[in-house]
């Protein structure tokens, strides 16, 4: 190569400067990152700090199976963490086999015509409507219209009106779990002389079923902080007391209440052992919300398939 | 053609002239279509038995469309419907009586990617004869299945292994094993070499020779060479302006690459378009 050459090349290719808008951007964007996480840092260690007093002077247990009571030093949450247990299996037994199906249907049965889309635009506006909606719904009917089944205001109905909130949740992500199993696999099935249930049950939706479990179990995070559908639908606020020796039909269809609704109880309350309760039980709920989603990012990552 | 016929030998055309060859698809007048937009048009043409046909041409002609509408597995792209006959054995395919999933039990399918389930590779030789409710020995059936389609030796010792593990070309025999064993009449191959290297192709033209004696093999292929080499009959399709893909030209292998009669053919073949 020729000096000349050289000199040209180093010319055209050695000018290198600082992009100041690139750096720039990069510090916004890092600033923002840094907003967000910290609001969120400043949060928890607030709460965190607010409900030390309670975790220090009592025993965890104690207030984990204490009931709601105007005592401060009773109250406990033992109450919230059975109704919300009990409201958890109501939306795990309804919300997902419903969910599972009608998105199998939606995806691998239904035809391609205005009707199907229409639905699917509705189920996905559904999953947006905001969940006092839902509170509204389930008044008229599970504690009116279905009274005489329910028990009215009653954990029945909490457990119908939740699963009913996070249906379209857990529609769109098995719908969006059974499109990711790709078509070649369902051509190879039929290729072989499978039917479309044999296809659909034998392949794609097991191959779908880590994702739709993912999705589902991350519903019923959201579900177990849902707060004011269970106020509009009966979740006592104040204290209440079951029989000891209540049968499981007058526990399921009594007073109850669960953790957001104690906590939104509990924050309203006047004295200032109350704002400690609330935290600490802010603490349970954010506990075991971190649970239910660091299980579905175990599932996830277990069963994750690359196509 | 006899099991004597040795391997990697096509058929003479003048033997199948001689005697009454024997075919199992009849295709007359035949269309298909994806909603309004028409894909192949006016298709004439007999496939006969215990042979490899070939069907080459440019992209987007159809070659494709046409080998899908064999076993119906057209039928299930949403608006492609169909405009003609096609007979199977003297039964038209496309009868309102018939069912489509006996048809693609008769008439397998490998497909361009392999496409093995994720699952065993023992499941996936097994689940076709599962549901077709064979009843006689699996693992045995499983074996020969994979023994024919070259591939046993390499997979016999981890059988209970993901089919997926395997590489491209053995994912691609294992995806024949699992046609054979639901012991089909015909196996269409769309382009089944497309993704794999030439020794993993060799191995599956070696395949088809072996396996020609006791099915009938229809191939879409891509690749020229492939067509001249693995086939007993070649087919040529091209694209007319209505983008609407037609068969020029349809002979045995050898005269439709050596002695072509249309010129679009010998233009094709020669690689001057296309």
């Amino acid at each position: 190569m020729t000096s000349s050459a050289t000199e040209a090349v180093e010319q055209a290719i050695m000018g290198r400067k600082r992009d100041w808008r690139s750096v720039a951007f990069e510090l916004a964007l890092l600033a923002s990152l840094f907003i967000a996480l910290g609001v969120l840092i400043w949060l928890m260690t607030d709460i965190f700090l607010r409900a030390l007093p309670v975790f220090q002077e009592r025993s965890l247990s104690d207030f984990l199976s204490g009931s709601m009571s105007s005592n401060p030093d009773r109250a406990g949450v033992g109450q919230a963490l059975w109704g919300s247990l009990v409201l958890m299996v109501f939306v795990a037994i309804l919300a997902i086999p419903i969910g599972i199906a009608a998105a199998v249907y939606l995806e691998e049965y239904a035809p391609d015509n205005f009707l199907t889309r229409l639905i699917n635009t509705t189920v996905r506006n559904l999953a947006g409507v905001p969940a006092v909606v839902y509170g509204l719904l389930g008044i008229a009917v599970f504690v009116v219209l279905l009274k005489d089944w329910t028990g009215g205001p009653s954990i029945i109905s909490g457990g119908f009106t939740l699963a009913i909130v996070v249906l379209p949740i857990v529609v769109i992500t098995s719908a969006e779990s059974l499109r990711a199993v790709p078509s070649s696999i369902r051509e190879a099935g039929y290729g072989v002389g499978a039917t479309k249930w044999e296809v659909t049950r034998s392949h794609v939706i097991p191959y779908a079923i880590p994702g739709i479990l993912t999705g589902t179990i991350l519903t019923i995070g959201r579900a177990f902080g849902e707060t004011a559908p269970l106020l509009l639908v009966g979740a006592v606020t104040g204290g209440f007391a079951v029989a000891a020796n209540a049968t499981l039909v007058e526990r399921l269809t009594g007073p109850y209440t669960a953790l957001p609704t104690v906590i939104f109880s509990w924050s309203r309350q006047p004295r200032a052992e109350f704002r400690e309760l609330t935290a600490a039980a802010i603490i349970v709920l954010l506990v075991l919300v971190l649970i239910i989603n660091a299980i579905a990012i175990v599932l996830r990552n277990r069963y994750a398939r690359k196509w | 053609m006899s099991l004597s016929t040795p391997i990697r030998e096509p058929a003479r055309e003048s033997e199948s002239m001689a005697n009454e060859q024997e075919y199992v698809f009849k295709v007359r007048d035949f269309s298909a279509y994806y909603g309004d937009f028409r894909a192949i048009r006016d298709i004439d043409l007999d496939i006969p038995k215990n042979r490899i046909t070939a069907f080459i041409g440019p992209s987007g002609c159809g070659k494709s469309t046409l080998l899908r509408c064999f076993n119906r597995m057209n039928d299930l792209i949403p608006g492609a419907h169909i405009d003609g006959k096609v007979e199977y054995h003297g039964v038209d395919l496309y009868d309102s009586r018939v069912d489509a999933v006996e048809v693609r039990r008769r008439i397998g399918m490998v497909f361009q990617k392999p496409n093995p389930f994720p699952k065993s590779i023992y499941e996936n030789v097994a689940f076709g004869p599962k549901i077709a409710g064979y009843k006689g020995d699996m693992d045995e059936l499983v074996e020969s299945s994979l023994k024919r389609a070259a591939i046993w030796d390499e997979v016999k010792d981890k059988l209970k292994q993901p089919g997926t593990a395997l590489s491209g070309g053995q994912q691609q025999r294992l995806c024949i094993a699992r046609a054979i064993a639901v012991q089909p009449d015909v196996i269409l191959m769309d382009e089944p070499c497309s993704a794999l290297d030439p020794v993993a192709t060799l191995k599956i033209e070696e395949l088809m020779f072996e396996l020609r004696a006791e099915y009938t093999i229809l191939i879409v292929t891509h690749n020229m060479q492939q067509a001249a080499r693995a086939s007993d009959d070649t087919i040529f399709l091209t694209m007319g302006d209505d983008r609407a893909g037609y068969l020029v030209e349809k002979g045995a292998t050898s005269d439709v690459f050596t002695n072509p009669t249309n010129q679009l053919t010998e233009d094709y073949v020669s690689g001057r378009f296309g």
